[in-house]
């Protein structure tokens, strides 16, 4: 391959306390690419979405940015790299309004005060993109439908101008309208040239929308898909553990596919 | 019509743009009723989705005034409503700490004992050992700045919750006060100096306290005029000029009936004047700097704001700092209404008025919610409803009983509306 991925983890390992819930995991994530991670309830997911967003770092392993290793240890350090998230239970504070969770921990200023006026601007501006039900941008979060609480995330997500998405389950919460909303996003964003790791359990969409598919198991991985390729039966049988930790490393994909 | 307004508005608006080009082209009566239509719709949102605000402690305050008034007209006499201005000042202002600390969900029971402490440390250092008063004023209020700060410190670096790390605080400022007090007991303060003029000063040149009223309410208009006027260029929603001068009015109003009754007695009391500026402007700081802002964000979800990279440990170590400070100014004012500082400084029911000034005024006991001008109305509820029970010749029992009942009701609102907006997420 010609230029490294834009993220790539080599061997990274997370335990709580005893309980090892992530084992020597390799994930990339091309620039232009959407991978799916797959799993079954429990396989850790969310645990390394946390991990590569710095909320709760591996003690193991490497990550690198653009193929050179790189430390991220906080939440800032992911921001820093341009790795934005949409966690699975979205981290928005309730009783702040839209705009307030939009700009959170990067308020736009003018003369040392909050700047409303053009933070409101940005945000109606981000949100009349993204979706035809603009919520009331200046209700608190927490009186927001919860459909509306996760376009606010994703919004919020789009906002430094990312270059890797992680999305959690992004469209658990959603219906039938909104759900292709996020998908047809996500697609965009792809085109313009965003990596995007999309966690779902809706075979539908990652068979419609993603490149490949990583599968964890137990907290180890246990499959890599090309989607294109791959039958749904071979990717379920992974999740499912009916086929067992075939290729153990990414190395082996390109012999095994 | 009406109705078609009413639910757009009430739900999700589906565009932001409700009062702008669009709905300009109709005629003048249809844009009244528009602005009128509006109005409803927001208030009748609120109201759904529990902000209430300071509507509850507005119409309570109301109430015991128009109650005491008709019981004993002299309630109502600048004399009386003058001393209330000042009286409500000193745990007024360590009630805004205390809103500072509810904000982040957390709660500062050693308010009271450093209050106690600053006062001793001032009358120590001035009265004992001939400290200049400017100095041994300052040195106080750092004693404040820091006991909050080292309390805050450990919040934040333990995850203790902050009323166990201040009821620790409680007991050792305490014990600290007594102990730089000495045997000695009661120290008085200089009759004329400047701690004790802090209470006892009065503008009384009738001019102040109509030009804090005037300054006050044009700065409020100007704000309001030039955040439309920026809207209004950018094609945002805004205000309708006529609101604003609505608002404006009844703020006037307000403003200058009081500053008209305060020169019917002494004039603008500087201690009035001190509370004011300090509420307005941590008023400012609270809901239009970027600190302010994570101080809301930490009281919403503390992990939301880890996520978003907020400094955790900072904030909440400003935020009792904070408190440790208005405690500090508030007991100084406390010492000088008595001009004296004795060994009873800062304990009694101060701790607890100054609690339940900030959750009667409308602060959230869960965090989040809430302004540094509910540190106000909550004191002025508790202190009519002393200052009429004793005008009334009412034993203290009954006046417990009654500030006993107003803070239950404020917190079942608290708790009503926490409720309301979560339902109204879930629907
Ligand atoms: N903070 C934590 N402390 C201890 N165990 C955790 C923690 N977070 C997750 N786990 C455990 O890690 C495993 C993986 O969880 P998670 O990553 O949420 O799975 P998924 O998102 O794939 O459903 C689960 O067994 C869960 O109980
Ligand atoms: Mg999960």
């Amino acid at each position: 391959m010609a230029s490294p991925p834009l993220l790539a983890l080599r061997g990274v390992c997370k335990r709580f306390g005893v309980v090892e819930v992530l084992t020597d995991i390799e994930l990339e994530i091309r620039a232009g690419q959407v991978v799916a991670l797959l799993g079954d309830n429990g396989a850790g997911k969310s645990t390394l979405v946390k991990v590569i967003s710095g909320v709760t770092p591996a003690e193991k392993g490497i990550i690198e940015w653009e193929g050179r290793p790189v430390q991220i240890r906080r939440p800032h350090d992911a921001r820093n790299l341009g790795i934005a998230t949409v966690y699975q239970d979205l981290a928005l504070c309730g009783n702040l309004d839209v705009v307030g969770n939009l700009f959170l921990g990067r308020e736009i200023r003018r003369f040392g005060f909050l700047d409303e006026v053009e933070m409101e601007r940005r945000t109606s501006q981000l949100l009349e993109r993204l979706t035809r039900g603009v919520p009331d941008l200046r209700a608190p979060v927490v009186s927001l439908s919860s459909g509306q609480r996760q376009t606010v995330a994703i919004a919020r997500s789009l906002l430094g101008d990312p270059r890797v998405l992680l999305l959690d389950e992004p469209t658990a919460a959603l219906g039938f309208e909104q759900t292709s909303e996020v998908l047809d996003l996500v697609d965009q964003l792809r085109d313009h040239g965003m990596g995007v790791l999309l966690i779902s359990h809706n075979m539908g969409d990652v068979k419609a929308l993603a490149d490949r598919a990583a599968v964890l198991r137990l907290g180890r991985n246990n499959g890599f898909f090309d989607v294109n390729t791959a039958s749904q039966e071979q990717i379920i049988a992974s999740i499912t553990g009916a086929t067992e930790n075939v290729p153990r490393r990414m190395a082996h994909r390109e012999a095994g596919w | 019509m009406v109705k078609g307004t009413h639910s757009e508005a009430d739900g999700t608006r589906a565009a932001p743009s409700a009062p702008t080009a669009d709905d300009r082209r109709p005629g003048r009566r249809a844009a009244l009723a528009q602005v009128i239509e509006t109005g409803v719709a927001v208030l009748r949102r609120k109201l759904s989705a529990g902000e209430l605000g300071s509507l509850p402690v507005v119409l309570v305050l109301a109430a015991v005034w128009i109650t005491f008034q008709s019981l004993n007209d002299s309630f109502l006499s600048p004399r009386n409503l003058s001393n209330l201005s000042v009286d409500i000042v000193g745990t007024g202002l360590i009630a805004v700490g205390i809103v500072f600390v509810l904000l982040i969900g957390e709660l500062d029971l050693s308010v009271g004992s450093v209050s106690g402490l600053a006062a001793a440390v001032f009358a120590v250092l001035n009265v004992n050992n001939g400290v200049p008063e400017w100095l041994a004023l300052i040195l106080a209020v750092l004693t404040g700045t820091v006991a909050g700060t080292v309390q805050g410190y450990s919040v934040a670096k333990t995850r203790v919750p902050a009323f166990v790390v201040t009821l620790a605080g409680l007991l050792t400022f305490n014990g600290l006060m007594l102990y730089i007090l000495g045997t000695s007991g009661t120290v008085n303060l200089d009759e004329d100096g400047l701690v004790a003029q802090l209470t006892s000063y009065y503008f009384t040149n009738d001019a102040a306290a109509y030009a804090l009223a005037a300054v006050g309410t044009g700065l409020v208009f100007l704000v309001s005029q030039q955040d439309r006027r920026r809207r209004m260029a950018v094609g945002m929603p805004h205000r309708t000029f006529r609101g604003i001068v609505v608002r404006t009015a009844v703020l006037a109003a307000v403003a200058f009936t009081a500053a008209y009754l305060l020169n019917r007695f002494q004039g603008l009391p500087l201690a009035l004047l001190v509370f004011l500026v300090m509420v307005a402007g941590l008023d400012i700081v609270l809901r239009r700097t970027h600190y302010g802002r994570q101080v809301y964000a930490l009281g919403g979800s503390i992990e939301a704001a880890r996520r978003a990279s907020l400094n955790v440990t900072g904030v909440q170590t400003a935020v009792l700092a904070v408190s440790g400070t208005m405690a500090a100014i508030g007991g100084l004012f406390l010492a000088s209404r008595i001009t004296s500082v004795s060994q009873g400084a800062g304990s009694g029911l101060l701790l607890l008025n100054a609690i339940a000034a900030a959750v009667i005024g409308g602060t959230s006991l869960f965090g989040g919610r809430g302004t540094t001008w509910s540190a106000v109305l909550g004191m002025l509820v508790i202190q009519s409803i002393a200052s009429g029970m004793v005008i009334t010749d009412t034993p203290t029992a009954v006046q417990f009983m009654i500030t006993g009942g107003v803070l239950f009701a404020a917190v079942v609102i608290d708790a009503l509306a926490r409720r309301t907006q979560e339902a109204h997420g879930r629907a």
